[in-house]
């Protein structure tokens, strides 16, 4: 244990109230201004009112808005299980030239910034394809968000390919079942934990995603955080947007809770 | 007899070829992965990096295809641009050391100061912020460093002015957005550090700040090396904080993003600053070692 004196102890303990005052207090401030009666965000709030959360639960562009997000999270999320796994057992199971080329093409989407993801691919589209006549409309969007989702998928199954018994799947052959079977009821059960949280984090990741997607979405099309980024522009309305950032804000509760979780068992074994 | 228990195997012809060709396996695996990563993400870099070098007609800005170094040269020639380029790459350094000045002090606390409960009270709000949304957090920062915002209406007793929206903010605004990525790395570190190295530490005479100076901080490296990465390459290629909060701050992203529809090739241009920045940065990483240890 580190001797640490009464004085020391006492900073330490004041800087991490400032690092949690700075994390909390905007969020305390968005929560209180979603029942702000008044029409302008500020501190301290006019008065309280519900008036935003109706007009906010009853907006169709907020439920189109949901529905966009959900889909394109959720089919990005599905190739990148595809993708990552694939790519978790190439890397994991094989030694090959170019292995660390591969390895590094994964990861690369997620290292550059987003906005070169999202110059590039727009570019590609309108630029390139739409000359050719090819018009990628919503499934731009959705490739765009696969291709930076597949590195979640990819770091999560490798992690746990990497403490598997490869043993089990030879006496799975041994016993005569073909690979389809093998990776049915052997192997696949063994990283079905990480597949699923690596998928979270996908869909997580796509859900939150903004500056890829300002490139990539087609006009007229919002997903939560474009219809955000909209909504802050028209002053007046803008008291929605913290409804919004209210419940996304209680939304993160899940995943925390059941990360929480997770560590615990991990600890208990 | 007991024959009549061993049932016929079914030719497999699929898995027996798989198996007898671990090219043919491996090949069925990569194929997929790398013909969407290449074909989608490494084809339209490259294709950048070629209009990069094209030009837009001033006159009915249509991007023709051609050779010029015009794009690089504005890039570094237009004081405005290469300020800007400079300007991010001061913020992206600032929020960097700040998050690792503050990461320390947390970590110290969480892991030394902090009982089993209270730590893991701060473990969970420290990471929640992580899952909160990006536009939430940047949204909750313009309203509290606004001119009629939080701080201003709770320092004012205090005679105290905020900075109002600016580069100031703007550099808090990519603290408060990447401060876990440095957080949870150097604290996952600093519970890892052995208790006999401060035992030994204080046996030899020096007291706690010596010892969080001179014995953790430099087993803290690595971790904050690899948080560095994170807080440094994104604060890189920002532009919606610099939008929101910057008041009129501009940083790279912001320059890209203007000029993506009216002249392509110099937001293809200056999309390389970006990742060269990136790039340069991994590579001095690389030669400290901190990267193996991740």
């Amino acid at each position: 244990m580190l001797r640490l004196n009464r004085g020391t102890k006492i900073i330490l303990g004041i800087i991490t109230l400032v690092v949690l005052g700075f994390m909390y207090i905007p969020m305390f401030v968005i929560i209180s201004n979603s029942f702000n009666s008044g029409r302008v965000s500020g501190w301290p709030i006019a008065g309280f009112s519900l008036e935003w959360w109706e007009k906010a639960l009853i907006n169709p562009a907020v439920h189109a808005a949901v529905l966009n997000s959900v889909i394109v999270a959720s089919v990005a999320t599905a190739f990148a299980l595809v993708l990552g796994t694939l790519a978790a057992f190439a890397l994991q199971r094989f030694k090959f030239f170019g292995q660390h080329t591969v390895n590094l093409l994964i990861v690369l989407p997620i290292t550059l910034p987003g906005i070169v993801t999202g110059v590039a691919l727009s570019n590609t589209y309108y630029q390139v394809l739409k000359p050719m006549g090819i018009n990628v409309g919503y499934w731009g969007m959705i490739i765009a968000h696969a291709t930076f989702c597949v590195v979640m998928v990819f770091n999560n199954v490798i992690a746990r390919l990497r403490r598997m018994n490869p043993n089990l799947e030879e006496a799975s052959a041994d016993l005569g079942a073909g690979i389809g079977q093998t990776f049915r009821l052997v192997t696949f059960p063994q990283f079905r934990p990480a597949f699923i949280a690596g998928g979270l984090l996908a869909f997580a990741l796509s859900f939150d995603e903004i500056v890829v997607t300002i490139f990539t979405a087609p006009p007229g099309v919002e997903t939560l955080p474009l219809w955000i980024m909209n909504q802050m522009a028209r002053p007046n309305e803008v008291n929605q947007v913290n409804v919004v950032a209210t419940v996304m804000i209680l939304l993160s509760l899940i995943p925390v809770y059941f990360s929480q979780r997770a560590q615990r068992t991990s600890d208990a074994r | 007899m007991s024959t009549q228990n061993v049932r016929e195997r079914a030719p497999r012809p699929i898995s027996t070829a798989l198996y007898r060709h671990p090219r043919g396996r491996l090949a069925s695996l990569l194929t997929l992965p790398m013909v969407w990563l290449v074909g989608v993400y490494i084809l339209s870099l490259t294709i950048m990096l070629v209009t990069a070098f094209w030009m837009t007609d001033p006159f009915t800005s249509r991007v023709k295809p051609g050779f010029t170094l015009e794009n690089f040269v504005q890039l570094l020639t237009v004081p405005a641009y290469s300020m800007t380029a400079l300007r991010t790459l001061g913020i992206a350094l600032a929020v960097t050391l700040i998050c690792a000045a503050f990461a320390i002090p947390l970590a110290v606390f969480m892991s030394q100061v902090a009982g089993p409960k209270l730590r893991a009270v701060l473990a969970i709000l420290v990471t929640l912020p992580l899952w909160a949304g990006y536009l939430v957090k940047i949204i909750g920062m313009r309203l509290v460093w606004t001119e009629n915002g939080f701080f201003n209406w709770a320092l004012e007793p205090l005679g105290i002015h905020g900075p109002g929206l600016g580069v100031l903010t703007v550099i808090f605004t990519l603290v408060y957005l990447w401060f876990p990525y440095m957080a949870i790395p150097v604290y996952s570190a600093i519970s890892q550090i052995p208790a006999n190295l401060f035992d030994a530490s204080s046996d030899l005479g020096a007291r706690g700040y010596r010892t969080i100076r001179t014995v953790v901080t430099p087993l803290l490296l690595p971790s904050l090396i690899a948080g560095s990465v994170f807080t440094f390459s994104l604060s890189l290629g920002d532009f919606i904080a610099a939008m929101y909060v910057g008041g009129s701050t501009q940083m790279i992203g912001s320059i890209i993003a203007q000029n993506i529809n009216l002249n392509p090739p110099l937001a293809a241009a200056f999309s390389f600053v970006p990742i060269v920045l990136v790039i340069v940065y991994l590579a001095a990483v690389r030669r400290t070692g901190a990267l193996n240890n991740l």
